[in-house]
């Protein structure tokens, strides 16, 4: 009964969050509830006893991704007025489409109320019933599903490297800090000293590597 | 097909996969210290790699892996073989090209290595999580590919479309399969065929997903009516990327459409044959009419293209062993023909620009015979006119199968669209020998030039020794599907 | 945070004190043992009821609460008294004896003022955005086992639960900066965001350094696993057959501390409300209450860090010897082990602390080098050498 509340409760929360996550005017509180989306996701995976997943969608979405989104939405100004001039004139297309993802929707549900979702295809082997989440999906992962695993690394690479060659310039001239230089200065590198009679002061024609300490 | 028994067994039939792999990171760790100077070095290994990769490919063992969802078969076999041969040659010319425009990163073989990686993926994929992991690997890497020329808006330009296109056809991909996957029960190949055995005429939903992940693999492979990112991408994108796009990833998209056809639902053909159908004839009158207004060469190729997905669509509706064979053999004079093409327009250039318009070409007969004969022998191929490759490509290995299978009145209406493409390549032909010059081209750079003769030889005598050649491979392969 | 005027400190105020302690000591146990009464005369049917669940989990998280805000004044005013040791001042010492009460005079100087939320903020955001704060340092308690048996809520996945919820933490940041409509506030709140966004990378991976030693994501596992001698402590391997593993595990330690410092804006990493470049940070234009839950939320999850390093390196309540507290009655060895934890909690406080008086402020630039640079191939590379250890080398008991 406490499961089936929680359900309804976390269920209503995702949807509803999603909706606002398109209605909203500000852009920063469609990312809030986007959030908010994920959260009670997590709530959804916890109540089939996948904590596991549900930890790993709090940290990696809510934690990493949705921070970059919000840091986006946030310096990027968008103007949603302004994109959302051309809605009244995609409503009715739009409409068709979600009209129609929602048939389907409807369709594949009252085919696993009727039928019960496909299964017996395969026989899923039972976890061993003091097996952690995480351990069994350890155990498939770095066996079975090895090769997807790399994969996709293989995916995060490419996407890094993207990022790099279509952003990354080297500009001349850009002084950086070098650390392992500045702590390998010595005195002698650093510091000249020149003997300035009184009255006279410095040689005017004293070479510019005395007169500014090396880098 | 023998799953295989240990984790090394299983690694070792994806060993095309771990060289292409591994030599990728390799490659970018040597090129992370080199610097700027070492993209020469990071293409030859790349090269190397590639064709490593593909004799693994062509010479390993075959049998299953990871659950089903690694296949290394001869259709696998036969497509990655060809899909690391586009790429090498890819990697080659785009290694001088972008030389030439002062752009050379080790990044770019890379890039390139990856992308293989992902089509190569697709080429062995036994389950939905393969198909969309090894799509989303390829085209992630085709994007960045897309808009190499970062400093050139139209290049710029051309990644974003192609990113945010690519993006919703990959919805469109994850949707299906989550549809399948939740009617069907499981993600693997064979259990969506006994799955939908079982279903028995109630598999609706089944065919709604089944339609989305057709649609998906359709922008894919640009083929009407989702071909709208294509003529853009093409005319922005650099040369020797857009001589990729048009090859090896169609190829990988192509095959894996047809194993998720045959092998997932072989109790459907009736169904997924008018869809796939469709879309076929919808790309051939689009590829030929559309191309008819085109003046500018990228322009012209996409739409070509276009019209090439839809006869290569056509042999997998006949729903035959001799389909597969038929689109197999087809795909690979295609991407001979396609290459050379492109290798001429790298060549062509005049005042250091590329001869991008028709118009430009005019006269070239004039100027650079060999280069003039070149592209003419290409582009009598790509039409289909006799005696070169691509009229045995179009009716002997698209055309016949659909026959064979009774579609009379699509392989008819192919034909007759065939003949409307022709018009355009017989206008370029035209222009290149009746019109006048308007004045010198630059000398051709070497690699570019050394390609496309060597696919207009292919396409003209070459083919004829070499088709007997890989035919029986191509027939091998288009039977391991378990078809007749 | 500033101390009040200075007035010369009554004679009287020592005794006055001793005598304040004596009285509410006496009361708590006087307390507890009604309360010991109370409950021991209901029937244990209804412990096992929902209704019992119920009240059994709020007085344990009333129970934490209340010593944790507790402590939390206590520490805060240890903080600015071992800072003003450092620099030769006296620190705190008007209200109360010794100036213990300060915490309590700020405490109700916040609470009194009015609440002011600037024109053109986004207020609803502007609210929420401390309370989140709030919320998220305290919720990450419930998973935080202060001696044998004594935890909210024992989860297979603790150490994950507090990693999601520490991540967490930078929305109270964003949220506040951005909300405030200010530049200041913004560019504070963009800064530390950045910051704790880049430190939780290196966080991440030496928590799974430990996991990996321990085998198990529990936090009262992890504990469990450092039994016995200091040796067994997962700072010098877990074992005398890990002890190679200090190798690893010192630095790992290091990085956490330093890491953890960065993750919860404390001295040298304090960026955000660097106040000489961005005058408070995030919290420009926050005052009375709201101010006070940042600050609140900011202190528990420092002594929150301190607690799960202690945890995670330093053997939680096992002292580093054995003592036989397992054959104790439950409650007496219960206390020992808080005790010993609280001990430990403290010192490491107490390091955090000094870190805050001696260390000059870092720079942006740095902050960042010294994250992805420095900690995390450091901590990347201790992955696959803890990983590679425990495959290849011998069994750690």
């Amino acid at each position: 009964m406490v499961a089936s509340i929680a359900f309804y409760v976390l269920a209503a929360a995702t949807l509803l969050s999603g909706l606002a996550v398109v209605m909203s005017r500000n852009p920063v509180h469609s990312v809030l509830f986007l959030i908010a989306a994920f959260f009670s996701a997590a709530g959804l995976f916890v109540l089939l006893s996948a904590e596991f997943l549900a930890m790993l969608l709090v940290v990696v979405y809510v934690g990493a991704v949705a921070v970059l989104f919000l840091f986006v939405v946030m310096m990027l100004d968008v103007d949603f007025a302004q994109l959302r001039e051309g809605f009244a004139k995609y409503l009715p297309l739009g409409g068709v489409i979600a009209g129609l993802l929602a048939i389907e929707m409807i369709v594949v549900s009252a085919a696993v109320v009727t039928r019960g979702a496909a299964s017996g295809v395969r026989d899923v082997p039972a976890p061993a019933a003091d097996a952690t989440n995480a351990e069994v999906i350890g155990r498939v992962l770095y066996t079975d599903f090895a090769f997807l695993f790399q994969a996709a690394g293989m995916v995060l690479l490419v996407s890094m490297i993207g990022a790099i060659v279509l952003t990354l310039r080297h500009r001349p001239g850009v002084r950086r800090q070098n650390v392992h230089d500045q702590v390998n200065r010595t005195r002698a590198q650093g510091v000249s000293v020149i003997g300035a009679p009184t009255g006279v002061g410095i040689p005017d024609d004293l070479p510019q590597a005395a007169r500014t300490p090396a880098e | 097909m023998i799953p295989a028994s240990s984790l090394a067994e299983a690694l070792g039939l994806a060993a095309p996969e771990l060289i292409l792999a591994v030599s990728a990171m390799l490659i970018l760790v040597g090129g992370a210290f080199g610097g700027r100077g070492s993209s020469g070095v990071a293409s030859l290994s790349a090269v190397a790699a590639l064709i490593g990769a593909a004799v693994a490919a062509a010479w390993g063992d075959q049998g299953v892996a990871f659950r089903g969802g690694f296949i290394a078969d001869d259709m696998a076999a036969f497509a990655k073989a060809a899909i690391y041969a586009a790429s090498a040659v890819a990697v080659v010319l785009g290694e001088r090209w972008l030389g030439r425009a002062g752009n050379a990163q080790f990044e770019f073989p890379v890039l390139i290595l990856i992308a293989a990686l992902g089509m190569g993926m697709m080429a062995s994929a036994g389950d939905l999580i393969h198909l969309y992991v090894g799509v989303e690997l390829h085209s992630l890497a085709l994007y960045v590919l897309a808009a190499f020329q970062r400093d050139d808006a139209r290049s710029s330009e051309a990644g974003l479309k192609y990113f945010v296109l690519g993006a919703l056809s990959s919805g469109l991909l994850l949707y299906g399969a989550s549809l399948i996957y939740g009617f069907a029960g499981s993600v693997r190949f064979d259990d969506i065929a006994r799955a939908t055995a079982a279903l028995e005429g109630e598999g609706t939903g089944v065919l709604f997903g089944l339609v989305f992940v057709i649609c998906g693999l359709a922008f894919k492979v640009s083929a009407a009516p989702f071909h709208m990112w294509t003529p853009d991408v093409y005319e922005g994108a650099p040369l020797p990327m857009v001589a990729f796009f048009t090859t090896a990833p169609k190829m990988a998209a192509l095959v894996v459409l047809a194993r998720l056809l045959y092998e997932g639902f072989p109790e459907a053909v009736d169904q997924w044959r008018q869809v796939v159908l469709i879309v076929a004839l919808i790309s051939m009158a689009v590829g030929a009419f559309a191309g008819l207004a085109q003046r500018n060469l990228k322009r012209l190729l996409a739409y070509s293209s276009i019209s090439n997905m839809g006869y290569a669509l056509l042999a997998i509706s006949a729903g035959t062993a001799g389909g597969i064979e038929g689109l197999l053999i087809f795909m690979v004079l295609y991407m001979v023909d396609s290459l050379g093409l492109f290798a001429c327009l790298i060549a062509a250039n005049r005042a250091g620009r590329s001869m991008e318009n028709i118009g430009d070409f005019s006269g070239l007969s004039r100027v650079n015979m060999p280069l003039a004969v070149t592209v003419t022998v290409l582009a009598l191929s790509i039409a289909g006119i006799p005696p070169m490759a691509g009229f045995w490509a179009k009716y002997f290995f698209a055309f016949q199968p659909a026959i064979e299978a009774g579609l009379w009145g699509p392989a008819a209406f192919g034909l007759l669209t065939g003949v409307v493409a022709a018009f355009y390549y017989l206008r370029l032909v035209k222009t290149i020998w009746f019109d006048p010059a308007p004045g010198e081209a630059d000398v051709p750079p070497l690699d570019a030039k050394l390609i496309a003769y060597a696919s207009a030889i292919w396409a003209f005598p070459v083919f004829y020794v070499v088709v007997s050649l890989i035919e029986p491979y191509a027939a091998q392969a288009g039977r391991s599907l378990g078809l007749s | 945070m500033s101390s009040q005027a200075a007035t010369p400190a009554r004679s009287g105020s020592v005794l006055t004190g001793l005598l304040i302690a004596a009285g509410v000591l006496s009361l708590v146990l006087l307390l507890g043992v009604a309360v010991y009464f109370l409950f021991s005369s209901i029937p244990e049917a209804f412990w096992n009821s929902p209704a019992g669940w119920v009240a059994v989990t709020t007085g344990q998280i009333l129970a934490f609460v209340v010593v944790l805000l507790l402590s939390l004044a206590f520490l805060l005013y240890a903080d600015r008294k071992i800072w003003a040791g450092v620099q030769l001042r006296k620190g705190p010492n008007v209200v109360g004896p010794f100036g213990l009460l300060q915490s309590f005079a700020d405490f109700l100087k916040f609470a009194l003022k009015e609440v002011v939320i600037p024109a053109g903020s986004d207020k609803a955001v502007f609210l929420l955005a401390p309370f989140i704060t709030f919320l998220l340092a305290f919720i990450a308690w419930a998973v935080i086992p202060v001696a044998p048996g004594w935890v909210v809520s024992d989860l297979n996945v603790g150490i994950l639960y507090l990693f999601a919820v520490s991540s967490l933490g930078v929305y109270g940041i964003i949220m506040g900066g951005w909300a405030s409509n200010s530049k200041y506030a913004f560019l504070g709140s963009l800064r530390s965001a950045a910051q704790m966004v880049s430190y939780e990378v290196s966080i991440g991976f030496v928590i799974i350094t430990v996991i990996l030693l321990a085998g198990t994501m529990n936090l009262s596992g992890i504990v469990e696993n450092q039994r016995g001698w200091f040796w067994d402590w997962h700072v010098f391997g877990g074992g005398l057959a890990g002890l190679p593993l200090t190798l690893v595990m010192l630095p790992m330690a290091v990085i956490f501390f330093v890491s953890f410092l960065a993750e919860t804006n404390r001295p040298p990493f304090d960026l955000p409300e660097a106040e000489s470049e961005l005058v408070a940070g995030y919290a420009v234009e926050y005052g009375s209450t709201p101010y006070l839950l940042f600050q609140i939320g900011e202190y528990a999850n420092i002594v929150l860090m301190c607690c799960l390093y202690t945890i995670l390196f330093f053997g939680g309540w096992h002292p580093g010897f054995p003592t036989g507290a397992e054959n104790w009655p439950p409650v007496l060895a219960s206390m020992f082990g808080f005790g010993v934890f609280a001990i430990k909690t403290v010192f490491v406080f107490f390091l955090v602390s000094i870190a805050k008086a001696i260390v000059p402020r870092y720079r942006y630039d740095q902050l960042m080098r010294l994250g992805w640079k420095v900690f995390l191939p450091t901590s990347l590379v201790a992955v696959i050498a803890m990983a590679a250890y425990r495959v290849f080398g011998p069994e750690i008991a």
